[in-house]
């Protein structure tokens, strides 16, 4: 199993949401997150001082899939968060150890 | 079903209007235009629809002195919503911490400013007033305190009740002016917010609402020695602040001034090098609607200071009032746009509270014309004070009440001086003719009474102000501890935040973290969601 941590622009989202449920993904843990990258603040003035934003929002999305839809997820949500300006975000991919369905108690990739 | 409920709705509904109209039919027993309710059967007379001359007169005087009784009142009711429009003001342009702090402030200083109205500062400022012949004589005010013939305080009206002064008209002035000295209580606790503890604002609310507001209310509007200087040593009409841009807003300023010079400014507003740090409001969009009820209130703040319903020029103060705002508040909005970039939303707030305060004073006796520039002037005035107190003076003043009340306050004061056009106030403070200005042919004269007024507000508001506070942060401190103000003053000195389901953002923890760096000590940021 691995767990995708994508991080993408908050306009983004609804695209990569509908893409996933076109693919069957419909598991899904969603953050909004600030934070900062290639992406540089922005300088903005209030009441004549001049000051950074320099921490902007993103939403981080976090899904656990079974190792063999990973590439093919991979694409898709770059396909779906991408606009081809800085910003766009990043993905990541770790290795899960195990899974629980606490309802049930079944674990391993049956539950993913 | 749903065909049945749409059928029987439709049957309802040709029911009722059947029912109406039986009645569309029937002959008009009432009086619809109200034409016939206000004949001679109205005038309250022994003999009804044949009143004497004399019933016929003491009708008039009721009917005359009541409206100016529902002006003076219900206008009162609208200055109270004032406190709203500070409320929003303030917490808008603080940060999210402290904004329970900020608002209860709000309610508080209205709490302790009426008590130390009822108690002294009624009597002190107006004890001495004489009879106000539009609220009906308000005879029992008619002592004062002189030295060598010139008025310093008034001494009738302690409790609303010493000399005579349960009185119906007396009540009235008080109900009014309170909400006056309300906004000078109120002005201080914006450039102190964020830090100030609020034991420290109960305490100086009451000597605000005893001492500071009164005595120099009673010099300009009581009958003081400031009114005096025009008929003893004839500088034009006295000092003429027809609505308080000097006695209310300047005041206001100069205590906020003199509070924030004792109380320093928040931890993290300036580096090391003295570089100021834009330290941005939670909720700019609340401040602008505050700024929306202040200009509200505004209107009747100016018009019903005639004290008269019948006075017609308050059409005129009212119109003059809305004009000033409106170009101060668009002049500081071209302002910060061309200088910066964008038309700051809170500078078009501060703008348009800067033309209103300017007018304050003037109001009554400018033309259109001379509101526009008093306006305009203002507008621009707001954004230099702003940026001057907090890049060249390094004050922090979170909401800008200096460069708002202080600044314009004085400016407004002077505008009379140089605009007042000889066509209003005639017999005021006992000088004959119109108040007219510098650029009206009025010589320098009525000019130099207003910068007297502006000199004396600075040494008795921020002066003796800086020194009460002062004694103040010896006696009980005036600043909270540096950790309560890095964690935000809610829980610490409220108990309850603001808005407990909140979670802080990353950027809040990173904000404290580098402002208990700044300050050299160690502290411990909250952590999200703790």
């Amino acid at each position: 199993m691995k767990k995708i941590e994508a991080i993408i622009r908050p306009g983004k989202f609804d695209d990569l949401k509908d893409a996933l449920g076109k693919y069957d993904v419909h598991g899904m843990t969603v953050t909004e997150v600030v934070g900062c990258g290639l992406q540089k603040g922005k300088k903005e003035v209030y009441r004549g001082t001049e000051y950074t934003i320099d921490l902007l929002p993103k939403v981080k999305v976090e899904i656990v899939v079974k190792d063999n839809k990973v590439d093919e997820l991979i694409k898709l949500i770059s396909e779906a968060a991408k606009t081809g300006e800085i910003g766009d975000g990043k993905i990541f991919v770790q290795t899960v150890e195990n899974a629980v369905r606490i309802r049930t108690g079944e674990s391993g990739e049956a539950v993913v | 079903m749903t065909r049945q409920r749409t059928k029987a709705f439709i049957i309802s509904l040709l029911i009722i209007m059947g029912l109406l109209a039986v009645f569309t039919g029937a002959a008009w027993a009432g009086d619809p235009t109200g034409a016939n309710s206000v004949g001679i059967n109205s005038v309250t007379a022994a003999k009804a629809g044949a009143p004497t001359l004399e019933e016929v007169a003491t009708d008039l005087g009721k009917t005359k002195i009541g409206l100016n009784f529902v002006w003076v009142i219900l206008s009162g009711c609208l200055i109270f919503f004032f406190q709203a429009g500070f409320a929003l003001v303030e917490t808008g342009f603080t940060q999210a911490k402290n904004a329970m702090h900020t608002m209860a402030m709000n309610l508080m200083v209205f709490l302790v400013g009426t008590i130390g109205f009822f108690i002294a500062g009624f009597a002190f400022m107006f004890g001495g007033v004489g009879a106000l012949a539009s609220l009906g004589g308000t005879e029992p005010l008619n002592g004062l305190l002189s030295v060598g013939g010139w008025n310093l305080l008034g001494t009738k009206g302690f409790f609303l009740s010493s000399g005579g002064a349960y009185d119906a008209g007396v009540f009235a002035l008080f109900f009014f002016q309170m909400v006056f000295m309300d906004t000078t209580v109120t002005i201080p606790t914006g450039s102190m917010a964020e830090r100030v503890k609020f034991s420290a604002v109960v305490v100086a609310s009451f000597a605000i609402s005893i001492i500071f507001y009164p005595f120099y209310g009673n010099w300009v509007w009581g009958g003081g020695w400031l009114a005096q200087i025009g008929s003893k040593l004839g500088l034009g009409h006295g000092v003429v602040d027809f609505a308080g841009s000097g006695v209310v807003h300047a005041m206001g300023g100069a205590l906020a001034l003199a509070g924030t010079l004792v109380l320093g400014p928040r931890i993290g507003k300036f580096k090391k090098d003295g570089t100021p740090v834009a330290i941005p409001g939670h909720d700019i969009p609340i401040a602008i609607l505050g700024t929306i009820i202040l200009f509200f209130g505004w209107f009747v703040f100016n018009a019903a200071s005639t004290l008269n319903g019948s006075d017609l020029r308050l059409a005129v103060v009212a119109t003059n009032t809305m004009l000033a705002g409106a170009f101060g508040g668009f002049t500081a909005m071209l302002y910060m746009w061309a200088r910066h970039g964008k038309p700051d939303p809170s500078m078009m707030c501060n703008g348009a509270l800067a033309g209103l305060v300017a007018i304050t004073a003037p109001c009554a006796f400018v033309s259109g014309i001379s509101a526009a520039i008093i306006g305009i002037v203002a507008g621009v005035l707001v954004c230099w004070a702003v940026y001057i107190i907090e890049h060249k003076m390094k004050i922090d003043d979170p909401v800008g009440a200096i460069a708002v009340h202080f600044v314009n306050g004085a400016w407004g004061l002077i505008a009379v001086g140089l605009f007042a056009d000889g066509t209003y106030g005639d017999g005021l403070n006992g000088v004959a003719g119109g108040v007219t200005g510098l650029f009206y042919g009025g010589g320098a004269t009525q000019l130099i009474a207003q910068l007297i007024a502006v000199g004396v507000i600075l040494a008795w508001g921020t002066g003796v102000g800086y020194i009460f506070y002062k004694v103040l942060d010896m006696i009980i401190g005036i600043r909270v501890p540096a950790n309560d103000e890095i964690n935000g003053l809610d829980i610490p000195e409220m108990g309850i935040k603001a808005y407990p389901d909140f979670v802080l953002t990353a950027s809040h923890v990173a904000a404290a973290k580098a402002a208990a760096q700044a300050a050299g000590g160690t502290v411990t940021a909250p952590t999200p969601g703790a």
